[in-house]
C-alpha cells in the first residue's frame, strides 16, 4: 500500500459482495459495535431490514432522534467506546443536530448514520430530503455523503477512525437509499487508512523537559485539568494521580474533567470556574504556574479574560493544536495525547530526580487552606424546606458506596451536582458542558444504563430540563432500564431566574415553570415508578426507596424555589471577585460589558 | 508572564491550503471562516494534481496575529486538509492575480486608458469602437492601482481571480 492509502480504495480481489445495508451491519460488527440507538424511517428501511436479519447488535429504539444521540453520548462517555446512532433522512437527521453539536462541543466520539433519499433524487426537494451533510458540516468533526456503494465500507471504517482518534468527536455518514440496496465489495477495517488524517499524539520531549523544569521551579503551581484527561482513557487519570502525588501540587478541574482526579484526595481543590470553589478560583488567580492538562481555557473557566491569572506562566497540554493560544496566550504548548504526555512528564520528573520547591509549596498550601476555610460551598440548611444542595449531599451520601453513574440536565441543579456530588473515578459523570443542552441527562442516562445494566444510573435533573426529553422514559420502560431521574423541582428555570435576579432587576420574565405535570402520575402513566419528597424528614427514606426499586423512577424532589447557586463569578469579573451568597450578590454591580456575556 | 490575547494590529495574510478534492471540501473551508467570524478578502481554488485528487485553496485574509494563528490551526484541523502554509509569515512567496477590466469610452479618455494599459503591461483581449477589455496580471496591489486609474476613464466592469501564490527558489509548499 502506498503512503496515501490510494491502493486501498480499489476493490480487493476476493472481497465479499454485500448490499450497502448489509455492509453497514457488517462494518458495525467489525468495529466491535454491540449497541446502537436509533429510530426508523423510509430512507433507512434497508438497513433496518438487514439489522432484523442479523444477530449480535442490540438496537435501542428511542422516542426522538435527539434522544438517540444523547443516549449514544452517555454510552460513549461511560465506556470510552464510540456511540452509534441510526436515523432516517430529513426530520430524522435534523432532530439529531442538537446531539451532534453537543457531542462536538464536548469531544464525544459518535458515529451517526443517516438515511438519505436515493441519489437520483438528491437536490430535487424529494420527500424527507434535507441537505444532511450541509446541515451537519459545522456540527461534526467530519461527514460524508456516500453516493457509491464501492466507497461505503471504507467510509464507514474511516468514520470510526476519525470519531475515536485525535480529539474525539461526532461524525455523520449519510447513505442514500439506493446505495443501501446496491451490491459492492466489502473492505474490512484493517485495509483502510485515511488519506490525510494523522492526528498527532506523541509529545515533543523537549517541551516535556521544559515543562517539568517550570514545575520544579514553581512557587505557586496549580494543575488545571479537563475532559481531555477523561477522553485520554483511564491510564491518563492514573498517571495524573501519580503526577500530583510526586509533585504535591494542588489540582482543580473543569466541569468536564470531574472524576479524572479523585475528589477524596487532599490535593483536590474542587471544580473551578463560574460556579467553582473559592479555593480553586483563587489558586488560579494567584498561581505563578498553571499546568493546563486537557482543558481549553473556556470562558466559563477563565472569567474576565483580561483579568485571568495575571501572574501565571502557563503550560498547555492539548491533543488539538487549535486550542493553543485560542483564548489565552500560553508560554509552553504541548500538543499530544494526555496519557502519553503525562507518562513522559512522570518519567523525566523521576529520572532527572526533580523536586518541587517544598518551602514555597508549604506556604502556597497555607494560602490555599485560608481560602478553603471560607467553605464556599456551605449553605444555610432548613428544617422545613429541602435545600437543593442538601438533596444532592444526601443523594451522594446514600449512593457513594455503590457503582454509580451520574448524568445531569442543565441549570442550577447541574452546578449543585458538580459541587456536592463527588467523583473518584473518570467516566462516571456525564453532563452537557460545552453546549449546555437541557434535555441531555435523561437520554444520556438511558445510554449509560444500556452500557452498565447492573449499575446505579442517576440523572440529576431540573423540572424544566427534564420535560425536553421526557418521552425517553418510555424507552427506559421498554428496555427495563432502571434509571433514576432525580428532579430537583424548584418550579423555576432556576438558573434563568438567578440571572434575572442578578442582572435584570428581579424581573422574572418567563422563567416560572407553570403548569407542571404531576411527576408521580406521569411516571405511572409511563409504567415507571413515581416518588416524591417534600420535606427534609422524608428525603432519606425516599432516596433509599428509589435506590431499592429496580425499575425506572421519576423522583420529584420538591426543593426551595428561591435558592441560588453559589459561589459565583459574576459575568465580567475575575477569579478573585467571587460572590459567595445572596447578601453579597445584592451588593454586586455587574458592569455593562459583563451583562453582554452569556 | 504571558500576555493575554488583545492586540489590535490587523494584518493581511495569504494562506494556502492543500486539500483533498472531495465533495464539499470548499464548503468546509468557507464554513470555517464564516462560522468563526474570520474575514475572506479573496479566495481561489482549483485542482492542482488530478492523479492525487488534490486542490489548492489560496485565501487572503486579515486579522490580528492571534486570529491568523487560529485560522491556520483551525484549517489544519479539517480532516480533508493535507497542509496549510502561510505565505506572509513564512519566507514571502510570489503572489499573483489576474483581472479582466472593461473600460467604455471614446476620444481622449479612450486613448488615455490604452496608454495606461500599456504602462501596466496589460493585454487587450477584446475591443470595439467604444470599449476595451484589459487583461492584467500582477500583485493584487498593482491590480488595485490599475482599477483605480480606470475609474474616471470609463470603468464598467472588473472580474478578478483572487491570489495565487508560490514559493521563490526550489522549495515547494
Ligand atoms: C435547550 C436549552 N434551552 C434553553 C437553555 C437556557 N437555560 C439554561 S438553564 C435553564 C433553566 C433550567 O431549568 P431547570 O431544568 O428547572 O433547572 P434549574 O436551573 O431550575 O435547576 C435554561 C432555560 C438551555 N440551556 N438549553
Ligand atoms: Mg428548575
Amino acid at each position: 500500500m502506498d503512503k496515501d492509502g490510494k491502493a486501498l480504495t480499489g476493490a480487493p480481489t476476493g472481497a465479499i459482495e454485500l448490499s450497502g445495508a448489509e455492509m453497514v451491519i457488517r462494518a458495525l460488527k467489525d468495529q466491535g459495535v454491540t449497541h446502537i440507538f436509533g429510530y426508523p424511517g423510509g430512507a433507512v428501511l434497508p438497513i433496518y431490514d438487514a439489522l432484523f436479519q442479523s444477530e449480535g447488535i442490540v438496537h435501542v429504539l428511542v422516542r426522538h432522534e435527539q434522544g438517540a444521540v444523547h443516549a449514544a453520548e452517555g454510552y460513549a462517555r461511560s465506556t470510552g467506546k464510540p456511540g452509534v446512532v441510526l436515523v432516517t433522512s430529513g426530520p430524522g437527521a435534523t432532530n439529531a443536530v442538537t446531539g451532534l453539536t453537543d457531542a462536538l462541543m464536548d469531544s464525544i466520539p459518535l458515529v451517526v448514520l443517516t438515511g438519505q433519499v436515493a441519489t437520483h433524487l438528491i437536490g430535487n426537494d424529494a420527500f424527507q430530503e434535507c441537505d444532511t451533510v450541509g446541515i451537519t458540516r459545522p456540527c461534526t468533526k467530519h461527514n460524508w455523503l456516500v453516493k457509491d456503494v464501492n466507497e461505503l465500507s471504507r467510509t464507514l471504517h474511516e468514520a470510526f477512525q476519525i470519531a475515536t482518534t485525535g480529539r474525539p468527536g461526532p461524525v455523520v455518514v449519510d447513505i442514500p437509499k439506493d446505495v443501501q440496496f446496491k451490491k459492492g465489495p466489502y473492505v474490512s477495517p484493517e485495509a483502510v487508512r485515511h488519506r490525510t488524517y494523522r492526528p498527532r499524539t506523541e509529545p515533543d520531549l523537549a517541551a516535556i523537559v521544559k515543562a517539568i523544569d517550570m514545575m520544579a521551579h514553581a512557587k505557586k503551581p496549580v494543575f488545571y485539568t479537563g475532559g481531555g484527561i477523561v477522553n485520554a482513557g483511564p491510564d491518563a487519570s492514573r498517571l495524573l494521580r501519580e503526577l500530583v502525588e510526586v509533585t504535591g501540587f494542588p489540582i482543580t478541574s473543569t466541569l468536564m474533567g470531574l472524576g479524572c482526579f479523585p475528589a477524596s484526595d487532599p490535593h483536590w481543590l474542587g471544580m473551578l470556574g463560574m460556579h467553582g470553589t473559592y479555593e480553586a478560583n483563587n489558586a488560579m488567580h494567584d498561581a505563578d504556574l498553571i499546568v493546563c492538562l486537557g482543558a481549553r481555557f473556556d470562558d466559563r473557566v477563565t472569567g474576565a479574560i483580561e483579568k485571568f491569572a495575571p501572574h501565571a506562566k502557563k503550560i498547555h497540554l492539548d491533543i488539538d493544536a487549535s486550542q493553543i493560544n485560542k483564548n489565552v496566550r500560553v508560554d509552553l504548548p504541548i500538543v499530544a495525547d494526555a496519557a502519553k504526555a503525562l507518562k513522559e512528564m512522570l518519567h523525566f520528573w523521576k529520572t532527572q530526580k526533580r523536586k518541587a520547591d517544598a518551602a514555597a509549596l508549604k506556604s502556597w498550601w497555607a494560602e490555599i487552606d485560608g481560602w478553603r476555610a471560607k467553605k464556599s460551598l456551605a449553605f444555610r440548611n432548613s428544617k422545613t424546606l429541602i435545600k437543593p444542595q442538601h438533596a444532592i449531599q444526601r443523594l451522594y451520601a446514600l449512593t457513594k458506596d455503590k457503582d454509580v453513574y451520574i448524568t445531569t440536565e442543565v441549570g442550577q441543579h447541574q452546578m449543585w451536582a458538580a459541587q456536592h456530588f463527588h467523583f473518584d473515578k473518570p467516566n462516571r459523570w456525564m453532563t452537557s458542558g460545552g453546549l449546555g443542552t437541557m434535555g441531555y441527562g435523561l437520554p444520556a442516562a438511558v445510554g449509560v444504563q444500556i452500557a452498565h445494566p447492573d449499575s446505579l444510573v442517576i440523572d440529576i435533573a431540573g423540572e424544566a430540563s427534564v420535560q425536553m426529553t421526557m418521552q425517553e422514559m418510555s424507552t427506559a420502560v421498554q428496555y427495563d432500564l432502571p434509571i433514576k431521574i432525580f428532579i430537583l423541582n424548584n418550579e423555576y428555570m432556576g438558573m434563568v431566574r438567578q440571572w434575572q435576579q442578578l442582572l435584570h432587576g428581579g424581573r422574572y420574565s418567563h422563567s416560572y415553570s407553570e403548569a407542571l405535570p404531576d411527576f408521580v402520575k406521569l411516571a405511572e402513566a409511563y409504567g415507571a415508578v413515581g416518588l416524591r419528597a417534600s420535606t427534609p424528614d422524608e428525603l432519606d427514606a425516599k432516596i433509599e426507596e428509589m435506590i431499592a426499586v429496580k425499575r425506572p423512577v421519576l423522583f420529584d424532589c420538591r426543593v426551595d424555589p428561591k435558592e441560588n447557586c453559589y459561589p459565583m463569578i459574576p459575568s465580567g469579573a475575575a477569579h478573585n471577585e467571587m460572590i459567595l451568597s445572596d447578601a453579597e450578590e445584592e451588593a454586586t454591580q455587574v458592569s455593562d460589558e459583563g451583562k453582554m456575556l452569556v | 508572564m504571558s500576555a493575554q490575547l488583545k492586540s489590535p494590529a490587523i494584518e493581511r495574510h495569504t494562506i494556502a491550503v492543500l486539500v483533498d478534492n472531495e465533495a464539499g471540501v470548499l464548503a468546509r473551508v468557507i464554513g470555517l471562516f464564516s462560522g468563526r467570524g474570520y474575514n475572506i478578502e479573496s479566495l481561489t481554488v482549483a485542482e492542482v494534481d488530478h492523479a492525487a485528487r488534490t486542490s489548492r485553496v489560496t485565501i487572503v485574509t486579515s486579522g490580528t496575529p492571534q486570529v491568523i494563528e487560529q485560522i491556520e490551526a483551525q484549517l489544519g484541523r479539517l480532516v480533508a486538509v493535507h497542509r496549510v502554509h502561510n505565505w506572509t509569515t513564512a519566507a514571502p512567496g510570489i503572489e499573483r492575480e489576474m483581472a479582466l477590466v472593461k473600460v467604455v469610452g471614446t476620444g481622449e479618455k479612450r486613448v488615455e486608458a490604452m496608454r495606461l494599459g500599456e504602462i501596466f503591461r496589460c493585454h487587450i483581449v477584446d475591443t470595439t469602437l467604444t470599449s476595451f477589455v484589459f487583461e492584467i496580471t500582477g500583485a493584487p496591489s498593482k491590480i488595485d492601482q490599475f482599477v483605480e486609474l480606470m475609474r474616471p476613464l470609463g470603468l464598467v466592469d472588473v472580474s478578478r481571480t483572487g491570489v495565487a501564490a508560490i514559493a521563490r527558489g526550489p522549495e515547494a509548499m
